[in-house]
Order: C-alpha cells, then sequence, then structure tokens
C-alpha cells in the first residue's frame, strides 16, 4: 500500500491549475473536517471556523497508510493550526504538513479557496 | 583523522559511540562499529519486554540511521576474528581488513551452558538475544498446539533466570524455576528475604526446585524432562538455560593480551588492556579482578576510554564500584545496596519481615549506629532511591535508624525529603545524573517540566529506575523557585479536569468554544482539550456523542471503534451477557449481510469487525429494528457488567447475579466518565465473573453482596478493594452511584478507577467516610446527580439514525457516494482481515 504516498504532492497556492469545486461549504462541520475525492485521491479538507480559515491535506494517514486524516480533531499546537491523526494521535500542521510530535515525512496540503458558498480545492493538474 | 574501531554493538559498545560523539573534539576521529548480531544494539535489560509486543524496533538502543547521522559506520552481522597488534588490523569473518589507531572491545558475554547431557536436545535455549527469544515464542507455539498446558523449565534461579521464568509465564506456558543453590538470587540475597520472594513467587504462580543438580535432559530428538537423581524427574517440554554468563574474550586469545584465569581480558583503572592502544569495556574487562554484569558501570567504563582517548588522562575508574541494583522481577520489587550481607563484627543488621504481604527489608547499619551501609529490600522497594543516596553520600541517619524502613505511621516523620540531598547525589547511575545538575537546569530556565529534564540531562533513560526520584525532585524544585506544579490538561488551558468540572456545571456552559472563549489561553483546542471538553459536558448535561462530534475523540466521533486500517467495528449492548436465540441469530445475520469479522470480546458481549463508515448506519439500522442499543463499546463510558449465571441455574449460586447484573448495566449506560468503566457481579465466591478485576464488583455472599471498588486488567492489573460487606440490592446502587459520580467529578482525564483510588489520599478508608459515612455532606448531591443522569438516557445511535442532519458524517466522502478504495482485506480462518501493515 506504500505505493499510494506518492500521489500526494504539495502545490502552492501559485501552482494552482486546476480549481476544483469540491462540494458547498455547509457539509463540513464547524472546526472538523471531511474527505473530497478528486480523481483517485482522497483529500482532507478543514473548516477552521475559529481562524476563518479552510485547510486541505492528504486524508493518507504517512505513519501507517490509512486513508483517516479527514475525521481527526483540529486545533493549534503552539499557536501552529493541526490535525491529529484518529489512530494514533500524530500530529500535522495544516498550513505545511509537518508533523508535530514526531519525525514522521510531512503530508501533502493544497490550497483552498471559497466561492458562493461552495469549497474549491487547488491542484497543479 | 585516526580511526576507532568499536568491537561489539551491545548497550555499552552503542553508549562508548553515544558519549564520545557528544564531545566537541570527536569530529577528529573516525568511528567504526562491529556487532555480530543481525541489528543494531538494543535494551538487553528490558529483554523480556520483546514478548509483550515483538517490537525489536522498541527495544533499540537508538535507530540505524542514528549511527549515519553522526558519522559512524556501522556493521551488523560481521563478527571480528583476529587482532593483528604490531601492524593494527582486524579481520572479520568476512574476510575484511581494516587497520585501527585505537581499538575498543565491548563484545559482552554470551550464556554458559553447563555440560549436561543431552543439552543439545530441540526445545532448550538460551536467554540472551532477540534471535533467542523468536526462537522460543517458535517453539512455544509449536507445542502449545498439541499440548495447551505444556511446562517450561528455566535453568537458573539468578537475576536472568528470573526475567527468564517471566518469559515462560508471558509465553503462556506453566513455570518451573530449578536452582542449583539452596536459594533464590544466592548472589544477591540472604536466606530470609530469598524465602520471602519465593513465598510471592509462588503465590503467582511459579513452580521452584532448589538444591536440584541437573545430571541430564530426558527425550529423544526433543527435550521431555529433567532428570535430577534417580527417582527425581521433571517433565518438562521446553528448557531456558540461564546459568550465568561468559566473557566473549576469545578475540583476547588471538593477539595475546592479558587475560584472567577464569577468562576476562585484564584493564587498569585507565580501561586500557596490556596493549595500550587496546581498550577493554563491558562485560569481558576485568577490573580489580572482577567481572561486572550490570550496565551502569559498563556505561561508566565507556565513558573513562572516550575521555583517556580525546587525552583527558585524569579520568579514571573508580576505586569501588556501586553494584546496587533494584529492579521489578515478575512484578515484585527487589534491590539491594551497598553491602547487603554483612558479618556482624561489622555492624548492626535492622530487619523488617512480613511473610503474608511478602514483604522484606534489611538494612545494616555502622556498630556506631550513625551510617547506613547496606540493605536489601524485596516486595516493596519505594524505599530504595532514598536508601540509596543516604549510603553513597555517607548521611547522617535517624537516632532510631529503624524509622528508615518502618512501614509509615499516621503522622510519622518525613524523613528523606529529596531535597535535602546533596548537589553532588547521583540520582541516575545508568546516565551518571546529579541532584545538582537536574535542579540547575530547572534553574537555569532550560528545563520548565519534567519531560524537559529528561531530554536535556538523560536521566531516567537507562533502567528507569530513578524516574520517581527525578519526578519528585523536579516538583521540588519547581516548588522551591514558585513555580507552580500544574496538571492542567494541556497548553489551551491553565486548569485541571476538576477544575473544568466545576465551571462548566455552575456556568452551565453548553459548547466548546464557550469554554475555550472564557477559560482558555487563547488558543484554538487540541486533541487532548477537546474530548475532554466532551466527556465533562456529557457528564454533567447526558449529552450524548451526537452534540457537536468535531470535538468528540476518535471513536466518539462516529459512535465505533476504529480499526487498523480506518475501519470500524460495532458492538450492541448485551446486558449482564444474556442474550436470546433469536437476537443471536439476528447478530449472525447482520454479521453475515455486510461480511463483518465477528468475535466475542473480553467483556462476554459480540464484536462485529470491518464496517466502512458509509455501513454504520446501515448496520445500525438493522441492528435497532431486532431490539439492540448502542453498547458505547467506543465510549469512555460503562461498557459491561459482567455476570455468571448465579442462582437462577447454578447449584452453588446464593443470589441472582445475572438479574443483578443486568439491572446495573441499564442503570449505568451511556454515561461518561474520565475513562472507561467496567462491573461484575459473582453469584458465589467462586467468582466466576472475575468481579474483583472490575471498577466496581459484586460477589453474593450469606446475607447479602459484598461490595469490590477500584479493580481493573489493563496494563497494570490491580484487584478491587472490599468496600462494604453483605449489603442488600438498593444500598449497592446507592454505594456505587455516590462512588461513580465523585470519580467523575475529580479524576483526572484517561485515569482508571483504580489509579484514582490509589492516588487519593486516605485511600479506602476516605473513600468510606464520604461514601458510606457522608462525611463531606455531599452524598445526597451525588445521588441526585447521578439519577438525573440515568433518568435522561437515550441510546445515541437510535438518536443519531432518526435525524438525518445527524446521518451527514457517516459518509466516506462528502461528495461521493463511493467508499475508501484503499481498503485491503485478506481471509482469515473463514472470515477476513485488514492487509497488515508493512
Amino acid at each position: 500500500m506504500n505505493i499510494v504516498s506518492n500521489k500526494y504532492k504539495t502545490v502552492k497556492p501559485e501552482n494552482v491549475k486546476v480549481w476544483f469545486k469540491a462540494a458547498p461549504t455547509n457539509v463540513f462541520p464547524i472546526d472538523g473536517g471531511a474527505c473530497v475525492k478528486y480523481k483517485d485521491l482522497q483529500i482532507a479538507v478543514f473548516n477552521f471556523t475559529r481562524l476563518n480559515t479552510w485547510y486541505a491535506c492528504q486524508n493518507l494517514s504517512p505513519e501507517k497508510q490509512e486513508m483517516v486524516l479527514s475525521r481527526g480533531m483540529i486545533g493549534d499546537h503552539k499557536g501552529i493550526p493541526m490535525v491529529a491523526c484518529p489512530l494514533h494521535k500524530k500530529t500535522f500542521s495544516l498550513e505545511n504538513g509537518e508533523n508535530l510530535n514526531g519525525d514522521l515525512e510531512a503530508i501533502a496540503t493544497y490550497p483552498v479557496k471559497i466561492e458562493d458558498d461552495f469549497v474549491y480545492v487547488g491542484f497543479s493538474e | 583523522m585516526k580511526t576507532i574501531i568499536v568491537v561489539g554493538n551491545g548497550m555499552v559498545g552503542y553508549k562508548f559511540c553515544e558519549k564520545f560523539v557528544a564531545k566537541k573534539d570527536s569530529e577528529e576521529y573516525k568511528i567504526v562499529v562491529f556487532g555480530e548480531e543481525p541489528r543494531p544494539a538494543y535494551d538487553r535489560v528490558h529483554l523480556s519486554e520483546y514478548f509483550k509486543n515483538q517490537d525489536a524496533k522498541a527495544l533499540e538502543m537508538a535507530p540505524a540511521e542514528w549511527y549515519a547521522e553522526n558519522n559512524i559506520d556501522l556493521i551488523v552481522g560481521e563478527r571480528v576474528t583476529d587482532i593483528h597488534r604490531s601492524t593494527k588490523i582486524i579481520t572479520t569473518a568476512k574476510d575484511r581488513e581494516l587497520s585501527y589507531d585505537y581499538l575498543v572491545l565491548a563484545t559482552g558475554s554470551s550464556a554458559f551452558v553447563p555440560p549436561i547431557k543431552g543439552v543439545e536436545k530441540e526445545g532448550v535455549f538460551v536467554y540472551r538475544t532477540i534471535e533467542d527469544l523468536e526462537g522460543m515464542l517458535e517453539y512455544a507455539a509449536k507445542i502449545k498446539k498439541t499440548k495447551p498446558n505444556a511446562k517450561a523449565a528455566v535453568l537458573g534461579g539468578g537475576l536472568l533466570g528470573l526475567e527468564a521464568g517471566k518469559a515462560v509465564m508471558d509465553m503462556g506456558l506453566e513455570p518451573h524455576i530449578v536452582e542449583f543453590a539452596p536459594k533464590l538470587m544466592p548472589r544477591q540475597l540472604d536466606s530470609r528475604s530469598s524465602q520471602v520472594l519465593q513465598l510471592k513467587l509462588e503465590s503467582i504462580g511459579l513452580n521452584i526446585h532448589l538444591s536440584k543438580a541437573t545430571n541430564q535432559i530426558l527425550g529423544d530428538k526433543a527435550i521431555t524432562g529433567m532428570e535430577f537423581g534417580e527417582d527425581d524427574v521433571l517433565d518438562v517440554d521446553m528448557l531456558i538455560i540461564s546459568a550465568g554468563i561468559r566473557p566473549r574474550d576469545e578475540l583476547a586469545k588471538t593477539c595475546d593480551l592479558e587475560m584472567g584465569v577464569r577468562g576476562g581480558i585484564v584493564v587498569d583503572n585507565k580501561m586500557q588492556t596490556s596493549d595500550p592502544n587496546i581498550y577493554a569495556i563491558g562485560e569481558i574487562a576485568l577490573y580489580n579482578q572482577m567481572i561486572y554484569g550490570l550496565v551502569a558501570p559498563g556505561y561508566d567504563m565507556a565513558g573513562i576510554v572516550v575521555d583517556q582517548i580525546l587525552g583527558d588522562s585524569k579520568s579514571l575508574m573508580a576505586e569501588e564500584i556501586d553494584m546496587s541494583t533494584k529492579l521489578k522481577l515478575i512484578g515484585v520489587d527487589v534491590a539491594s545496596f551497598g553491602e547487603p550481607f554483612m558479618p556482624a563484627s561489622k555492624g548492626h543488621s535492622i530487619i523488617f519481615e512480613n511473610k503474608t504481604q511478602h514483604l522484606y527489608k534489611r538494612i545494616n547499619v555502622s556498630l556506631d549506629g550513625k551510617k547506613l551501609l547496606g540493605g536489601i529490600l524485596v516486595g516493596d522497594a519505594s524505599d530504595y532511591s532514598m536508601l540509596h543516596q543516604i549510603y553513597l553520600n555517607g548521611m547522617a541517619i535517624p537516632e532510631d535508624p529503624a524509622q528508615l524502613i518502618l512501614p509509615a505511621t499516621e503522622g510519622g516523620g518525613s524523613f528523606g525529603d529529596v531535597m535535602d540531598l546533596p548537589d553532588e547525589a547521583q540520582i541516575c547511575s545508568c546516565e551518571n545524573v546529579t541532584k545538582g545538575q537536574i535542579c540547575s537546569t530547572i534553574e537555569s530556565g532550560e528545563s520548565k517540566d519534567l519531560a524537559d529534564v529528561v531530554s536535556c540531562t538523560k536521566a531516567g533513560t537507562g533502567c528507569g529506575g530513578c524516574k520517581p526520584m527525578v519526578k519528585d525532585l523536579t516538583e521540588a524544585t519547581l516548588k522551591s523557585l514558585g513555580i507552580e506544579v500544574k496538571d492542567s490538561i494541556c497548553e489551551h488551558f491553565d486548569l485541571n479536569r476538576q477544575d473544568l468540572y466545576k465551571i462548566i456545571q455552575v456556568k452551565g456552559y453548553k459548547t466548546f468554544n464557550e469554554v475555550l472563549d472564557n477559560h482558555g489561553n487563547g488558543g484554538h483546542g487540541c486533541e487532548l482539550c477537546k474530548p475532554v471538553v466532551a466527556s465533562l459536558m456529557a457528564s454533567i448535561n447526558a449529552d450524548t456523542a451526537n452534540k457537536e462530534y468535531a470535538i468528540q475523540d476518535s471513536n466518539d466521533r462516529f459512535l465505533a471503534n476504529i480499526q487498523r486500517n480506518g475501519t470500524y467495528s460495532v458492538v450492541p449492548r448485551v446486558p449482564g451477557g444474556e442474550i436470546t436465540p433469536d437476537k443471536l441469530i439476528a447478530l449472525g445475520e447482520i454479521a453475515k449481510k455486510y461480511d463483518l469479522y465477528t468475535k466475542v470480546t473480553g467483556g462476554v458481549r459480540i464484536d462485529l469487525f470491518g464496517a466502512t463508515l458509509n455501513q454504520l448506519p446501515l448496520i445500525w439500522k438493522d441492528l435497532i429494528d431486532h431490539g439492540f442499543e448502542s453498547g458505547h463499546a467506543y465510549g469512555k463510558s460503562l461498557r459491561t457488567v459482567k455476570t455468571c449465571v448465579g442462582s437462577t441455574w447454578c447449584r452453588y449460586g446464593m443470589d441472582e447475579s445475572v438479574s443483578f447484573g443486568i439491572e446495573l448495566e441499564n442503570r449505568y449506560r451511556g454515561i461518561r466518565a474520565p475513562h472507561k468503566i467496567k462491573g461484575g457481579v459473582s453469584g458465589c465466591i467462586r467468582e466466576c465473573a472475575e468481579a474483583r478485576g472490575k471498577d466496581f464488583g459484586l460477589i453474593a455472599v450469606e446475607g447479602g453482596w459484598n461490595l469490590y471498588l477500584g479493580g481493573n486488567g489493563g496494563a497494570t492489573p490491580r484487584h478491587a478493594e472490599l468496600f462494604a460487606e453483605q449489603i442488600d440490592n438498593e444500598t449497592v446502587i446507592k454505594y456505587i452511584d455516590r462512588y461513580l459520580m465523585l470519580y467523575m467529578r475529580t479524576a483526572k482525564p484517561l485515569q482508571r478507577t483504580a489509579a484514582w483510588q490509589e492516588r487519593l489520599e486516605g485511600g479506602i478508608d476516605y473513600l468510606k467516610e464520604v461514601i458510606i459515612e457522608d462525611k463531606l455532606g455531599i452524598a445526597e448531591d451525588l445521588e441526585n446527580e447521578m439519577q438525573t443522569l440515568v433518568n435522561k438516557f437515550e441510546c445515541e445511535w437510535t438518536q443519531a439514525i432518526n435525524d438525518p442532519e445527524m446521518m451527514k458524517r457517516f459518509n466516506h466522502f462528502v461528495n461521493s457516494d463511493e467508499e475508501d478504495d484503499n481498503l485491503v482485506f485478506v481471509p482469515l480462518r473463514e472470515q477476513k482481515m485488514p492487509e497488515k501493515w508493512s
């Protein structure tokens, strides 16, 4: 199952070629996340209401290669917005994907924009 | 650049590398390490932990990458075979040649196998490496298949032998210890303490055979028994030899280094051998005509060689080496320090012995009664750190030295505060950390809590025996600096769980944000505080986990238990374990319909595994249609009340344990607590429901129920304590109501009743005063609060599937009805399981 992780590469806002119209904003919980399907990718999208910001990252937990990050709790560690994997509570920065409480590889993050109450996730292809 | 070759990658060999690269001049040297075993150095002291999870990585001293990062060439699986001193070259079993400037021999030791006839038979093992353990596990699994009650013996009742005895128990074999001497641990213990240890070990199921000389190992191909005398035979299916160690000094013979008569390489106080370019450390070094088989002196030796090579010629090994040790053998504390056996001519011994509780304490004091010379502790070594420090530092002792070991009495003296120790007192002997070092890292502001202290000083990272003392010292130092030692739940709140409970109750908060905005530190919460607040609001307002699901813990969020591959398991409630055939059939039908792996749980209910997020509501719809409700297996809440069949069927039953168990389970179902809660009800003293291993347990006796509180299984099993005797059903409920409510109000997050009760000042007696005698005048409040929760109970799965809004969350994708395409299942005994983690 290790092969899947190669599919996830961070996309910087300036490299977005496709803005994928994912879902209406109201299907995402307040201060929580849900999973979006784009082609064969699974993307966790978080509605960080307290910061009035949306984040997206791979749904794949790099620790055990399971598709679970969208089900994790979000919040902050020392001010860095983060998501905690529901399996073993490994935490990852929502800003740059870095593992905050261990030395796992960083997860891929993606830009998000909101237009007309719809969530768009940015991809490079 | 000079080259140092380290031969041997065990704990001491590794420690040499670690200490060397920490020095600033180390960059001028290249280190090459050879290890004979196939993996990098691991913690052999805690080898028996391998049986718990078979995770060799967890035992590693450092991962292979660490060596590379520190520019050390680590070559494992390759033995050094020859040393050519004249040319300063070594050769290996793979014919590699390498020249050195300095050679550090750290080859350690091997298990000594006595020349007994038949030791070569199948099923005879030594206890030394991970490979040895793997072999044992494989063999044990094989013999258990044909013989479920197979027996295994350990030859040797010393320290390592008893460790191996633990391994035998962990493998589920009947354990036997065979010792040649007339007592266990003959090197460390005197006869009386050895007897106390023996009683304790026998009480937990070890069979001990003393004064036995093994003549031969019986069996054709594989071992079937051990013969001691003509008619003296012990039938065993496996044997682990742990009869001592022998230094691995064969390399010294290839190059004529000076050796001891009985092995070991002779070193001076610089740890230098007879060749000044060759050092020897650890269990091959013969220093003061002694081999030191403990890790702490080995680490000291490694440090001396680092200093010597880097030019600090004044760094020398101490004349006298402290051989004090504290261990937990099969769960029993055993410690000895200083001079454990002391002739009467040198001093007086004070002995405290209590065989009923398997306790033995002995201290040896000087003839003038002013100095502590040594001692032995069995059964309870909590005084060890303090006694050891008093001994090491030659501190004054009380006029009546017996106070040092007598059980604490009410208002008793507080002799031996950590802060009374001198700064040079050594707290961590493995890493050689003094009290002064610990205090100064806190005083300088470098360390702010225990975790910082451990990472800055490395104290407590070796054998771990000093951890309680490091914690006490850290807290006392912080306190002395006026820094409050907080047990706040996380960085977002300066409050502990009990404070938050009161605040939420008084202010009547209904959402996480209200609590965070009014009482938090300005952050946005995290995976620690969110579930705590969710649980508190549930405990106070009887909220289900459907309200504000994004702050719920992983399992509560989807009302199911997340499993290894991100699928869930489903456990409907089966109160008291009583189930009709129709319901049993319904469970089977539903499991079949959704292709779920099915297993009976430890709490006597049925667990259905492998449900995807999308399937959960469908499965629950079917379950609810058949009269089931949530079993809360996912919650920090009541799980099951386990029952035996009781007087309804059993010919020994004293009362209706099933009926009462069902009543209790239905009463407390759904109530959120700091951690999970389990109950048990047994119909007679035979205790088939294992009620004393539960948070609350009942045993029917003549004239009513005996109530036990605060037991649990898990990692630290603890028997529940007897709380009240011969009470009726109504009183039982009254007491459990009060007990659980008090626990829910005051425990720390994720603290089971057992740990809470153990740390409660006054313990079970205090609980009796509060719950039975109502000393605090809160008994009625506690009962009322509990009754409110009981009245408000609602099945949260029924609630969820009847509300389309709540159902939205049970989709893997928000923009597709497809399921997770990453799931792979493989067959397992006519069912399925997730593909193994790579």
